[in-house]
């Protein structure tokens, strides 16, 4: 009979094991799922063996279906199949509704005006659309990779906005996945290729995908990719040369008015000559019509081209605006890589050759590129290559400003800073006893708070009443990894902290959160608190697991005194953490926070003299 | 916060960049949020604030501008949000004349050569200005520490003259 393995109490059994962690390729048209697999990066197949999951989701009375099952009735039943969706992520009803393009979806608008699509099984969001979008494949993850996923990267548009990339990690939460980090594409290519190749230098990653683009320069050197500028457009994609074929089809055939089956059969025409005209240069598009007639016509590449030639134009402006803000030049760049399906297009691969001046690099399947590169930095990041070199510092890419007088924007952090970044700014009273301050935080370039994305808004309460001008109150804007915003108040001559109340502009509240959480429990209630309590007891395992290790190495910059009462706090946690009571559990993680706090930042600042250690300061 | 320290340099307006580009890496490895994905909350939290702040140092001692100006805050003269106006009447025809320029661009023959004039003009003139103000930063007397602050003001008007420059660059180009 084997033994069961007994740890010491806190001490992990198997310090060693490896962990499973995959990247998402979360796509406006396709999602893939990757992960590294005894050493080699791939990404993982469903039971068909197919890779990529079509990211579309349709809502019938009886169930939901993602992928291949729901994109089969697309033309059949639009209104309540989904394709699409990230270009809804983040946006209002009303801006996705001001474009040229008409959905054959029945919306309603939030409290807050962010689109609903109706559908048989209910109201659904866009972060819940997503989440389906999820599912299935962390179900291949854990069924391919054997065991539970500890974390995954999902992988964003490097020029999402703030709004956008917490509804994309709204959407993982809502599934209860933890995630490990949002990772911008363009910057999970470089993983994949730099990886490969071990280059050093400037490299640009041409990234067209289905519904967004995005342009990286990023500089590699000794493991580091630091990402020195980037720049796209978020509402740019393969989607739009889809849509201009459609309207050339409609226009061609001349229909009028059209019924939104045969609006979607002309999408799916319109995409398949596209792919077609990748390698021919002329291809048939025929469509049947609602009367039963066939209509057919002959395009030709050429006249695709001229069709989509302003939007690739439009692209490599932003390629040499990216490379200004760099401050490199063309002749720097080393390698431009390409990234997406839409990459395919020979006009995109000859203008940006042409652009660059040298064929760009396209030796990694452009599709699952970006996947890979994701679940190479999953598997660094939960901790099964403590030895890796790899470090991605990467950008801001819009910048963040506030609203002052007159509707002018102020600028906090400007577009291409690294993250994580912090700045504070501060404020004051205009008026005598004046207790709160209303705040609105906007993110782009322009001057007029009108032209930029609204982020937030919110109100800093508790100001203590003085006189006009008398109150300085410092707002820090942090900025962090992933790229999202938190705010943080002060009152610096009373120290007084102020709470903050913000809401999101297009995104959803913490509220909201809860109630789709409860939404999507069938024993709402009891699978509730079952939920809340094993995650509550994965954080404590985490927290003291963290904890010991930190104590094993540096215990010596702490008193015997400050060890003891630690280490009693600890146990006072382990034994909680075995029990059922949630808040209990939560009360003991914030006091160990509490006892540790010194410990840590030490911890921290030893590490900064222990990273320059040898280094003297007359080295220049 | 010294910024010098926290790289282990001296404080100095010359900075070798290669160097300092090597310690920023070496800082970020120690502290990356990327390092404690798998961490405690607490040591996320702590985490994100110290790359904060070492990215801020970094973006400071890597433009001269800022550099001159973080040098002169250790030295006691805070510089940021000031609404002190240059008196230099020299520098201020100056000015006018660059402002000129710029706003001609657009109806120029050649308007890279002109685009290219600028530029060189503008690395011509911050040359004393920058020789001047490395001598000054050596000081300890306070009246050369306002003269520092004096070009120091002036540098920051040439780049914001550049990167209006840059913008009428950008808007040519498309």
């Amino acid at each position: 009979m084997a033994l069961l393995q007994i740890a010491e109490p806190g001490l992990t059994a198997a310090p060693h094991q490896h962990r499973l962690a995959v990247g998402i390729d979360l796509g406006t048209t396709n999602s893939l799922v990757a992960a590294v697999r005894s050493g080699v990066a791939g990404t993982l197949a469903d039971e068909s063996n197919l890779h990529s999951l079509p990211s579309v989701v349709r809502y019938t009375q009886d169930a939901v279906f993602v992928g291949r099952e729901a994109e089969a009735f697309s033309a059949q039943d639009p209104q309540n199949t989904i394709v699409s969706v990230k270009r809804f992520m983040g946006r209002s009803l009303e801006d996705i509704q001001s474009g040229s393009q008409t959905f054959p979806y029945a919306f309603e608008a939030s409290e807050h005006g962010l689109p609903i699509f109706v559908t048989p099984q209910g109201k659904v969001n866009p972060v819940q659309v997503s989440a389906e979008i999820l599912k299935p494949l962390i179900q291949r993850a854990e069924a391919t990779l054997g065991g539970t996923l500890e974390g995954v990267v999902i992988t964003v548009p490097a020029y999402f906005d703030d709004a956008q990339r917490q509804g994309t990690k709204d959407a993982a939460s809502l599934i209860g996945v933890k995630v490990l980090r949002l990772l911008n594409e363009p910057t999970a290519a470089a993983i994949a290729y730099g990886l490969d190749s071990g280059k050093e230098g400037i490299i640009a990653v041409y990234d067209l995908g289905g519904g967004t683009f995005d342009i990286s320069i990023l500089r590699l050197n000794k493991g580091v990719f630091e990402v020195l500028a980037t720049g796209g457009d978020s509402a740019l994609g393969g989607d739009d040369f889809d849509h201009m074929l459609q309207d050339f089809f409609q226009q061609q055939w001349s229909l009028q008015k059209i019924s939104a089956s045969l609006s979607r059969k002309l999408l799916i025409e319109a995409r398949r000559v596209k792919e077609a005209l990748t390698n021919s240069d002329t291809t048939i598009a025929s469509v049947v019509d609602d009367s039963g007639c066939e209509l057919s016509l002959t395009v030709s590449r050429a006249t695709f081209d001229s069709m989509i030639s302003k939007l690739v134009k439009k692209t490599v402006s932003s390629c040499r605006r990216a490379l200004r803000d760099a401050d490199v030049s063309k002749e720097d760049v080393l390698e431009a890589v390409m990234v997406g399906g839409s990459t395919r297009v020979p006009l995109v691969r000859e203008e940006v050759a042409n652009f660059f001046g040298k064929s760009p690099l396209t030796s990694i399947d452009p599709d699952r590129v970006v996947a890979i590169g994701a679940g190479i930095q999953a598997d660094i990041l939960v901790g099964n290559k403590p030895e890796s070199d790899l470090l991605l510092l990467d950008v801001i890419p819009l910048s963040l400003g506030v609203e002052t007088m007159g509707g002018l924007v102020e600028k906090v952090v400007s577009r291409n800073t690294t993250i994580p970044v912090a700045r504070a700014q501060e404020f004051t009273t205009f008026k005598d006893g004046q207790t709160a301050m209303a705040f609105h935080v906007v993110q782009g370039e322009r001057e007029l708070v009108a032209d930029c994305r609204s982020l937030a808004k919110f109100t800093l309460n508790g100001i203590p009443p003085l006189a006009a001008g008398a109150a300085h109150i410092r707002v820090t804007f942090q900025v962090d990894a992933d790229g999202l915003l938190s705010v943080t108040a002060m009152e610096k001559s009373t120290g007084v902290k102020t709470s903050i109340q913000v809401k999101p502009s297009f995104g959803l509240s913490d509220t909201e959160i809860g109630a789709m959480l409860r939404d999507s429990m069938a024993n709402a209630e009891e699978d509730i608190t079952r939920r809340m309590l094993a995650e509550k007891q994965v954080e404590a395992a985490r927290v003291l697991e963290s904890l010991n290790a930190a104590l094993s190495k540096d215990s010596q910059l702490l008193t015997a005194d400050e060890l003891v009462s630690i280490q009693h706090f600890m146990a006072s946690l382990a034994q909680l953490a075995s029990e059922q009571d949630t808040d209990a559990i939560e009360k003991a993680i914030e006091a160990l926070d509490t006892v540790t706090q010194d410990f840590a930042a030490k911890r921290m600042d030893n590490s900064i003299k222990l990273a320059l250690k040898g280094q003297s300061v007359d080295n220049i | 916060m010294n910024y010098f320290e926290l790289f282990s340099l001296s404080p100095s307006y010359d900075v070798d960049t290669a160097i300092l580009a090597e310690r920023y890496r070496d800082l970020q490895r120690a502290v990356h949020p990327d390092k404690f994905a798998n961490a405690s909350e607490q040591d996320k939290r702590l985490s994100v604030q110290r790359t904060a702040q070492i990215n801020d140092a970094f973006q400071t001692l890597k433009n001269p501008i800022q550099r001159a100006e973080h040098l002169l805050a250790l030295k006691g003269l805070e510089l940021s949000h000031e609404s002190t106006t240059l008196k230099d009447t020299q520098f201020l025809m100056q000015q006018i004349e660059w402002r000129e320029s710029l706003e001609e661009i657009g109806d120029s023959d050649d308007p890279e050569a002109e685009i290219e004039g600028l530029y060189a003009s503008f690395d011509a003139f911050a040359k004393p200005i920058t020789a001047a103000l490395k001598v000054l930063l050596l000081s300890d007397l306070e009246s050369d520490h306002l003269q520092a602050a004096d070009q120091i003001r002036k540098l920051k008007f040439m780049a914001k003259l550049q990167d209006e420059l840059a913008r009428v660059e950008d808007a040519l180009l498309d």
